[in-house]
Formats: structure tokens, sequence, C-alpha cells
């Protein structure tokens, strides 16, 4: 499959990055290579073979469904670019 | 000799019978780094008065006969390894001036045992690479050059700075993390020993997240008894982790006996491919030749799927790696690029592009494309059934031998000014270790040879899950017959 800028621009407005038309050529170009070089699965017959979908055949342990941690909201925000009264502050999203 | 060319275990004996104290064994460490690191750019971080202070605090303990499996032993830990308070930025601009107020479990456990964090080590954005080269912080020199030659070369990925700062004497141990190759590549590149144990053996609670289904931490030591010590002091079920395995860690270092007599070891043929180098060829048959002669039997195997690891990695770790990344978004933690008179999308749009190196945004933007609606069952459908076939092919060959002897990289370090322009170039030095990531098996890497530029190769063991005890002992056999002497100049 080859990617155009086009798709290039969908892409990176669904992750979220902004790119410029230069940089949208020159990403369409080397995911195009990345993925005509993955399609080579494609050679694989898969039929009736199921997904990996745990690499261990360990039973994930179960936990009592309780509060374990709590009131920590100073170190929650601590990190934030910008917080008020405890809470993140964001632009606003809502007219 | 000086202190700092000691392996851990000379370190631990030493600290014990008190011929030098911890803070002594902290200060030679820090003053070192501080002369060679501006050059080789191992450290992001380097934490001299938390080092001193827990250097005091280990001689206190020495000194009343107490202490903890390491107690006293200057650590250095990839900067992917949330330390609270301590900056910690996973080598990526979006980080910046993070401070976690947390403290991942693997580093928790070392302090708990006496570890003295000497700083944070320098990686690949995000782990994301396998040279050092797509670090924000900029590239790390490896201790080694070629012979005759004064051009700097790369460590390897992307524990680039762990493997680095061991080889040059800077730490004695390093924490690393492997994904797809990241602690056994740069060990190999670096002439010293790392290894990744099985999945879930280590808890990543903490650990940045690059891809939840591969990430694991592991050790890069001098020598494969460091290796099980470290193994012993970082493993363990960890509550804050459900995929930590909840089972036993027996005594690791306990399981070097060096007796492989009767121990079946399989020759993957499919790690020959036409073209590899002839000397990583030699050294691989001189491994063969070595671990016979210790008495194993050799057993030629073949694990059919190997060809397909690399492609179904860069499926499968990109789509992780998209979601997992999905968090940096300028509100909670690091960089935040507000344009102006923009909303939420474009402060999102902007702080993930100004943020954000080539290499991550490229992974991201491929694993939002294999994810996304119409191409999942194409891509990441496929990668996940092709990823069953090759953990299949490890099973299959598991019911033979007891442990797997392949090359680890196919090459040696290579230069700075190595610029493939197409990426894949790049992710073919990964198509040794790959394979194991996939399968979630333990893989250990340690020096053969030194090639005729003098630069070190690694051979890996690849072993059963959960028997790090077997693979341990099986490296540290062919360890002791190999007898790596070589250091960098």
């Amino acid at each position: 499959m080859a990617l155009d800028s086009q798709a290039v621009a969908k892409i990176a407005r669904l992750a979220r990055i902004k790119v410029s038309e230069e940089e949208k050529a020159h990403y369409a170009h080397e995911i195009s290579g990345i993925l005509q070089w993955v399609e080579q699965l494609g050679e694989v017959n898969t039929d009736g073979v199921p997904m990996l979908t745990s690499v261990s055949e360990v039973k994930l342990p179960w936990r009592e469904d309780i509060v374990t941690d709590g009131n920590q909201q100073e170190a929650v925000v601590k990190n934030a670019p910008a917080s008020d009264y405890g809470c993140f502050v964001v632009p606003k999203v809502i007219e | 000799m000086t202190l700092r060319t000691l392996t851990l275990s000379a370190m631990r004996d030493g600290l014990l019978k008190k011929e030098f104290s911890a803070t002594e064994l902290a200060g030679a460490h820090l003053d070192a780094i501080e002369k060679i690191n501006p050059d080789m750019n191992a450290f992001i971080t380097i934490t001299r008065d938390k080092a001193m202070d827990m250097a005091k605090n280990s001689d206190a303990k020495l000194a009343k006969g107490q202490g903890g499996l390491i107690e006293g032993i200057p650590v250095g830990v990839k900067d992917l390894f949330c330390t609270k308070d301590v900056l910690t930025t996973a080598a990526s601009h979006i980080l910046d001036g993070f401070k976690p107020q947390y403290e991942s479990t693997v580093t928790t456990n070392i302090w708990n045992q006496g570890g003295v964090m000497l700083g944070k080590l320098n990686l690949d954005e995000f782990a994301m690479g396998s040279s050092n080269m797509t670090s924000h912080y900029g590239p790390v020199k490896n201790p080694w050059k070629k012979k005759g030659s004064d051009a700097p070369l790369v460590p390897g990925g992307s524990s680039g700075g762990s493997a680095a700062a061991v080889a040059a004497d800077l730490c004695p141990i390093a924490l690393g993390t492997d994904t797809g190759g990241s602690i056994r590549q740069p060990a190999s590149f670096c002439g010293i020993v790392g290894i990744k144990p099985t999945y879930g053996r280590c808890s990543r609670y903490g650990i940045v997240a690059f891809a939840s289904s591969l990430d694991q931490a592991g050790p890069i030591t001098r020598n494969v008894r460091d290796s099980a010590i470290m193994l012993n002091v970082m493993c363990g079920h960890d509550a804050k982790d459900s995929t930590s395995a909840p089972i036993a860690v027996p005594d690791f270092e306990a399981a070097l006996t060096g007796n492989i007599k009767g121990k079946k070891i399989g020759i993957p043929k499919e790690y020959r491919p036409d073209g590899i180098d002839p000397e990583i060829n030699a050294m691989w048959d001189n491994g063969i030749k070595l671990l016979k002669e210790a008495g194993a039997e050799i057993i030629d195997i073949s694990l059919p799927h190997t060809k397909y690891a690399l492609a179904t990695y860069y499926i499968v770790a990109p789509a992780e790696c998209s979601s997992n990344l999905a968090r940096y978004d300028g509100v909670r933690f690091g960089l935040r690029v507000m344009p102006e008179k923009g909303n939420l999308n474009d402060m999102y749009e902007a702080t993930r592009a100004a943020g954000f190196g080539h290499e991550v945004k490229r992974r991201i933007m491929i694993g939002t494309y294999v994810l996304s609606a119409g191409y999942y069952d194409a891509y990441y459908k496929k990668a996940q059934r092709v990823r069953w076939l090759i953990a299949n092919d490890f099973n299959e060959a598991f019911k033979k031998v007891d442990a797997i002897l392949t090359p680890t990289a196919p090459s040696a370090a290579f230069g700075f000014d190595y610029k493939p322009s197409d990426p894949v170039e790049m992710y073919l030095n990964d198509v040794f270790t790959v394979p194991t990531s996939l399968a979630g098996l333990p893989g250990i890497s340690l020096p053969g040879a030194l090639n005729k530029d003098g630069l070190p190769l690694g051979l890996q063991l690849i072993g059963k899950a959960f028997d790090e005890e077997g693979l341990l002992n099986v490296a540290y056999a062919l360890e002791q017959a190999i007898g790596f002497k070589g250091k960098p100049v």
C-alpha cells in the first residue's frame, strides 16, 4: 500500500501531530516503504491460526475491588504545565 | 587496577571485607563520570548528592553487618525508569522537566537492596532505535573504536547510554529495557553482558511504556554472574503490574554451576542468512565448538517463521506505541505548545509536533494507520497471527533443546555517519533479537570475539520461558570457555 500526502494528513490528524506540507511528502515516502516491506506477511498462511494475545501462559492474578491509593491530588498535578485549584488547566472547550 | 574496573561481585566482596567503603566507590565513579561524560554523553542526569547520601547510608548499614544483596553498589539507571523527584526524560523533548512523583518497582527493588544511584542514562527517544541516535539529548559515544581510527561509533540502542557507561567503567551495572533487542544489541556493540528476562519476570510499573506486550527490564553488566545477582534483585511479582508473573523467583546466582554436560543446545539454520558477515559466522561456529567441548549436545533446529519476525514487530510495536504515547498531550506533564488563538486540538497537535522526534512520530503514525478502521484486520490482526506462529516455532524447538545459540546482531558497532535513507535498513540491526521478544522468551548477549577491526561481537543464548536459571548457567559455561578479555582502549 502506497500512501500519498493526503493519507498522511489524515493519519497525522488522527494521531494529533501537526505536519507541514514538506513533512507530509517525506512521511508518505517513508511510511509507504515500510508498509510495502511489512506486506511480506501476506506470504504466510495464517488460516486457522489464533492471534497471539499473551506471550506468557501465566494466569493473571485477580485482586479485591477496593481502593488501594488516593488523596494524591497535589502529586497528580505537580508536573502539569498549567494547573489551578488542584485541577489541570486546558484551553476553553465549551463556548 | 582501580575500584572502577571491579565486577559487581568483586565490589560486593570488597565492601563486606571493608577493603573500601561505599562512599569511596561512589566517589570514584562520580569523579570519572564528571570527567568522561561531557564527551561520551552516556548520562543525561548525574545525581551526585543523592548518590553520596545513599552511599553514606550503605556504609552505616555495612558497619553494623547489615544491608541488602547489593549494598553500596553504584548503579546507572536508563532514563526510562521513573525515579521519584529525579528528572525522567525518556530522551524526549516532550517530557521536559518531568519529575515523577513515584518510583518504578524495579528501581524500588534496587534501592531496597542497597543500590546507589549514580544518575540517569541516555537512550533512543522512548527506546525507539538501535543506535542511540534518536535521543533528544544527542548521541552517545561507544568507548570502543576501530583499530587505527578515531571516528566515533554508536553504542547500539536503545539502552546505548547504559551499555557505554558499563563498558567505560562509569558504573559496574546499569539498568536497561528491551522491547526488540534494546539490552542485547547494545551489550553486543559494547563488549559486555546484557539479559532480557522472560516477559513478566520484572514489573513494568513505572517504566515509560513503549510497546507493553514486549517491554521488559533487565541488567547490563560486566559478566554473567553479575547479571544473575541483578536478576535476584530486580525480579518478582508486583501487584501494580498485572502482567508481572506471580511465580517464585529462584536464586539465579546459585544456578551458576558451570556444568552443562548433556545440555541440548539448538542451532537454528535461519540465523545464517545469505550475505551474513563471515566474522560473525566464525564467532558463532566457535561458540558452538566450545559448548560441545564443555559437554553440551549440539542439535540443528529450524525456526521457520524467523524471516517474518521483523515485519511482524514493525506492526505490533508501532501499534502499541501509538496507543501508549497518546498520553503526551501537553496537559498532565512535560512540554506544552500553545499556538496563538488555538483551541485544545491545536494545542495537542502543536505540542506533539514539537515534542516528538522524527522516528517517534513516524512510528506513532504507522501504528495509528495499522489500527485504523479498514486496515486493522489486514495489518494488526495478521501480525498477531504470525506472531503466534513465531512463538510456536520456539515452543516446538524447546521440546528438543534446552537453549538456543545465535549471534546477537548482524554487525559490530557502526559509525555516527551511518544514516541509511531507508529506515528498514536500521531495523535490520534487530533481526536476531526481535523473534525472542515477540515470543516473550529470555535472551542474553555475551561477548563472543573481537573482529578484525578490534570491535566486540556478541553471542546470544535464548532460553525457555522462566528458565533464566538454565539460560544463565549455559551462558556462564560459555563465558568461561570463551575467556573474553577485551576492553576498550
